[in-house]
């Protein structure tokens, strides 16, 4: 199938728990990049809502890829974002391997945060099949 | 084992019903467990048992019950307390 469609929602709130607990240090070094974490700090601190989404967009890309059972780390599924605030999908080891093998050359990726909740779509794209001769 | 990580997971899991309700084989994710959460159960499992889950297994199946944590611990090399 050419198009796939992942999408998921995060409620800021269980990752600001999550900052708050003994291992919050280690939640934050196995979730996220250093990229996505300077993304996320602003002169407040880290921002709970903007990790949120990051989670949001990890999770929706897994339903897109799809992973299945397959281990991974999060990490490997990356939310980038240019000088002009758009946001797009990096993925390295396997869940690079993953979107190889499903024939995936395009991912697109929206993100929303409001009122301590955060949502993720992520869209991949296949190349049509070829017409049949 | 088991009383450790019913003990992690009444910390980490964010479950709509008390962990000790639920039998060893109960599925966690049916139970309320969002994919957020089994991230945290899965780092209070490795601060309570001392130990690393590396990469190849942190998937859905390994957090999907009491007894699926217990058996990917002791794969692990972790014995009971």
């Amino acid at each position: 199938m050419p198009i796939q469609v992942g999408i998921d929602l995060v409620s800021a709130d269980t990752v600001e728990a999550a900052l708050k607990t003994a291992h919050g240090e280690r939640y934050l070094e196995r979730v996220y990049t250093d990229r996505e974490l300077e993304d996320c700090t602003t002169a407040h601190g880290v921002d709970p809502e903007r990790l949120a989404a990051r989670f949001a967009a990890k999770e929706a890309t897994l339903k897109v890829l799809p992973a299945g059972d397959t281990g991974l780390s999060l990490r490997s599924i990356e939310v980038l974002r240019d000088p002009t605030g758009r946001v797009s999908i990096g993925l390295t080891g396997r869940a690079a391997e993953l979107a190889t093998s499903e024939g995936f050359v395009e991912f697109a990726l929206s993100l929303s945060h409001e009122a301590g909740m955060a949502a993720a779509v992520v869209v991949a794209r296949a190349p049509d099949e070829p017409a049949p001769t | 084992m088991n009383q450790l990580i019913r003990t992690v997971l009444a910390g980490h899991a964010r479950l709509p019903v008390d962990v000790t309700t639920l039998d060893d084989t109960a599925d966690l994710y049916e139970a309320g467990m969002t994919s957020h959460a089994s991230v945290n159960v899965m780092l209070g499992l490795e601060d309570a048992f001392d130990t690393e889950f590396p990469d190849a297994m942190l998937k859905r199946s390994v957090f999907a019950s009491v007894s699926a944590i217990a058996e990917a611990l002791k794969s692990l090399g972790v014995e009971a307390p």
